[in-house]
């Protein structure tokens, strides 16, 4: 039984791994998907009754030019030793998510974005050429401005097995980022405090899903001029197998984002602090997701175009009771998305988790989903489990012009449960 | 810095200790039998920042190519600090009498011609070191794997021999003993108890190299394992099934 990050849905599928680039696709029957590190939450990286293809061992330096920074490595290499490689050398990763434990070929499938995206875009504009295996055994090399590049970037593991990329990084002094904290008690406080902050370069918000007036805590950073070493990462605490599910009731989820905003109220407003606890907080807990229990969680990533649209979903996740463990809110900016199914647009971006409790919380996730395609938005596919093929079509328009590069040999419970038939 | 011969630097662990070794800045020659890998092998250590790197694509089964080999080797680098062998290939349970003499080939006659032929040049230069993985599957035999088992073996009593002839000539002989490792080696088999990757055995051996140490057991659990083992009585051993 396999599950991906959310440890919702399960599969049963075969896993081959790859060791080689330069390796033909392994032999097999049905429909395959090449996985990284299996950090999406819902189907995306799922090929239930077919085969994945794991790509941790591909995880080598090609080269690297120390002047420019551009790096060519394999696709399984994780954003995590990219990092380690990257900052000795002056240099960081240009967009990095919420954990640095994915692969460089999951960042391009799924065109990530981070705290950043209103100055960089997404991670797909930073790939300067990638490789991609297909299942008839051809290989192809593709740049920005090939149909093929704007169809893998974003294109969900369904073009072939990318084999190899080449990454633009981006100069840094150091490992440090000077961090401000600024705590908000209403939505329009948010709106404020993000209008104002146009000259930080990372920005994002958690807000308390419980709290009537949306408050919550603006986090904005920029990179210290202040050069060093980072620390060594120290091995994160694991969550063991069987955590008890009841640490997700409702009354303990309330009293952690209760403490979450004390703790923000109480520190102090501006720190510097190095690039791991800045961007990727929870990796300090492994395997965090098993505080969910075997039912697992289920995401909802939605861009929605306006302030109101928010305030409507988060006063529909209040009425339901279901409370959201983390909850974020951010801004998109408005540089366009490389691939032809990047989900990141102009507009407003919130992102909930929601304990698995069943039909209630499917109900709910459908809800929220109306209003999200009433408004012309978008759900994330990285994050999505239950979206509708109407819904995918309708916030995809590039679907079709998509649809034309899908290799035939690869497939992924998400493609099987969104694509028209 | 160090110059480093790896012979099988394609196995999944020598490609760690290479990765170590040119972070390190070290001075690389690599050999493997399939080009393609060897050249990503090769490109990764000197992305990583190995001072140099050289590559040679040769069967290791190979025989006559060896003394060539560590010629070539000391033509490219200079006469290298440390040798590591790490090529093998695991055969199983059910090995008959066809394929056993291939597999003893890959994994102790093809060693044991190397050794030799490295041995001789660091007890001349009265410098370096050896270094060859074998395995726990060496410290007792098991019906799990009998001819890998033998071979291992073999090479487990070589390296001590070596060890012996080679002391007196400052020359240190540093025998590998993994137990299982997440490698292409063993992604078939269903159940691996104590498995670690094998950037956690590469760094073993390194930390090894430092100590100056003969024996390395990684993880370590396996020495205490390997020790009960042996311990038990035939006996009682050969009524086991594991
Ligand atoms: C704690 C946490 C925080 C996160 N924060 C963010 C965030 O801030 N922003 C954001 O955008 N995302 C975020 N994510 C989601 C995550 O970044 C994406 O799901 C990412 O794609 C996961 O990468 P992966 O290597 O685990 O890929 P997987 O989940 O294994 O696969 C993801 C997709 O990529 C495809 N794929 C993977 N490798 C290849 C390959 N070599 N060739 C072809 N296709 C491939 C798969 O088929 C699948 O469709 C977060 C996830 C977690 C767990
Ligand atoms: N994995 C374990 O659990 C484990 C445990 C104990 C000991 N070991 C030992 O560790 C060593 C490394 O194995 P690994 O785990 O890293 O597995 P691996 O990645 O499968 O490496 C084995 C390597 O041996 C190479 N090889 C085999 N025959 C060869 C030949 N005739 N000429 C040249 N190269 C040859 C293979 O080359 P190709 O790439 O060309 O096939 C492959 O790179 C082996 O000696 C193994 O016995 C492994």
């Amino acid at each position: 039984m396999f599950e991906s990050w959310g440890r919702y849905p399960k599969a049963t599928q075969r896993v081959l791994p790859l060791a080689w680039r330069s390796d033909a696709l392994p032999a097999r029957s049905g429909p395959v998907l090449a996985v990284g590190q299996g950090r999406s939450y819902g189907d995306v990286c799922l090929n239930d009754g077919g085969t994945v293809l794991t790509t941790g061992r591909l995880d080598r330096f090609i080269s690297f030019d120390e002047k420019s920074g551009v790096v060519r490595c394999e696709a399984g290499m994780t954003l995590a030793d990219l990092i380690s490689f990257a900052l000795p050398r002056g240099f960081f990763v240009p967009v990095v998510p919420g954990t640095q434990l994915v692969s460089v070929g999951g960042a391009i499938a799924n065109d990530i974005h981070g705290k950043n995206h209103g100055r960089a875009g997404t991670f797909g504009r930073h790939v300067r050429w990638l490789e991609l295996l297909r299942s008839d055994g051809e290989r192809k090399e593709c740049v920005p401005g090939d149909p093929l590049f704007a169809a893998t970037v974003a294109g969900l593991g369904l073009t072939g097995l990318i084999t190899a990329a080449e990454i633009q990084l981006v100069p840094v002094s150091g490992p440090f980022i000077i961090e401000q904290r600024v705590p908000f008690r209403t939505l329009d406080e948010f709106f404020d405090i993000d209008a104002g902050s146009r000259d930080f370069e990372y920005t994002v918000a958690w807000i308390d899903a419980f709290s009537r007036d949306v408050r919550g805590i603006y986090y904005r950073g920029d990179h210290s001029q202040r050069p060093g070493r980072a620390a060594p990462g120290k091995r994160p605490l694991e969550v063991p197998a069987d955590f008890p599910s009841f640490a997700l009731s409702g009354p303990a989820v309330r009293a952690f984002n209760a403490l979450v905003a004390l703790e923000a109220r109480l520190a102090k407003r501006q720190r510097e602090t190095n690039v791991r606890s800045f961007f990727f907080p929870l990796d300090r807990i492994g395997r965090w997701n098993r505080i969910y229990g075997q039912r697992g969680f289920l995401q909802f990533q939605c861009v929605v175009p306006s302030r109101d649209h928010v305030r409507d979903l988060l006063g529909r996740v209040r009425i339901s009771g279901q409370g959201s463990f983390l909850t974020v809110l951010k801004t998109f900016g408005d540089m366009p998305s490389p691939g032809l199914l990047s989900f990141p647009r102009p507009g407003i971006t919130l992102a909930l988790d929601f304990a698995n409790r069943g039909p209630d919380t499917l109900r709910l996730l459908g809800e929220l989903e109306e209003v999200v395609r009433a408004a012309g938005g978008a759900l994330y596919p990285a994050k999505d489990a239950t979206m509708s093929p109407r819904t995918f079509a309708a916030s995809y328009p590039r679907l079709a012009e998509f649809e034309r590069f899908v290799d035939p040999g690869f497939s992924s419970s998400f493609w099987r449960r969104v694509a028209r038939a | 810095m160090k110059r480093v011969v790896v012979l099988g630097a394609t196995s999944a662990i020598a490609q760690h200790v290479a990765r170590l070794y040119a972070e390190q800045g070290a001075s690389l020659f690599l050999a493997a039998r399939n080009p393609e890998r060897l050249a990503a092998v090769a490109a990764d250590a000197r992305a990583r920042g190995a001072t140099q790197v050289e590559t040679a694509v040769l069967d290791l089964d190979d025989l006559r190519a060896h003394a060539g080999l560590f010629e070539a080797a000391d033509a490219a680098l200079g006469p290298p600090d440390v040798v590591l062998l790490a090529h093998g290939v695991l055969g199983s349970r059910e090995a008959g009498p066809e394929e056993a003499p291939a597999i003893l080939h890959t994994d102790l006659v093809s060693p044991t011609s190397l050794l030799l032929q490295a041995a001789r040049r660091m007890e001349a230069r009265r410098a370096g070191t050896l270094v060859a993985i074998s395995s726990v599957a060496g410290d007792r035999g098991r019906a799990a794997n009998p001819v890998y088992g033998a071979a291992k073996a073999g090479l487990t009593a070589l390296l001590s021999a070596l060890r012996q002839r080679l002391s007196p000539s400052g020359v240190s002989v540093l025998t590998v003993k993994p137990g299982f490792v997440d490698t292409p080696m063993t992604a078939h088999l269903p159940e691996m108890p104590f498995a670690v990757g094998p950037d956690r055995v590469a760094r073993d051996i390194l930390r090894a190299l430092e100590r100056g140490a003969d024996v390395v057991y990684t993880p370590l659990i396996w020495r205490l394992v390997m020790l009960v083992v042996r311990l038990l009585p035939e006996k009682l051993f050969k009524k086991l099934s594991f």
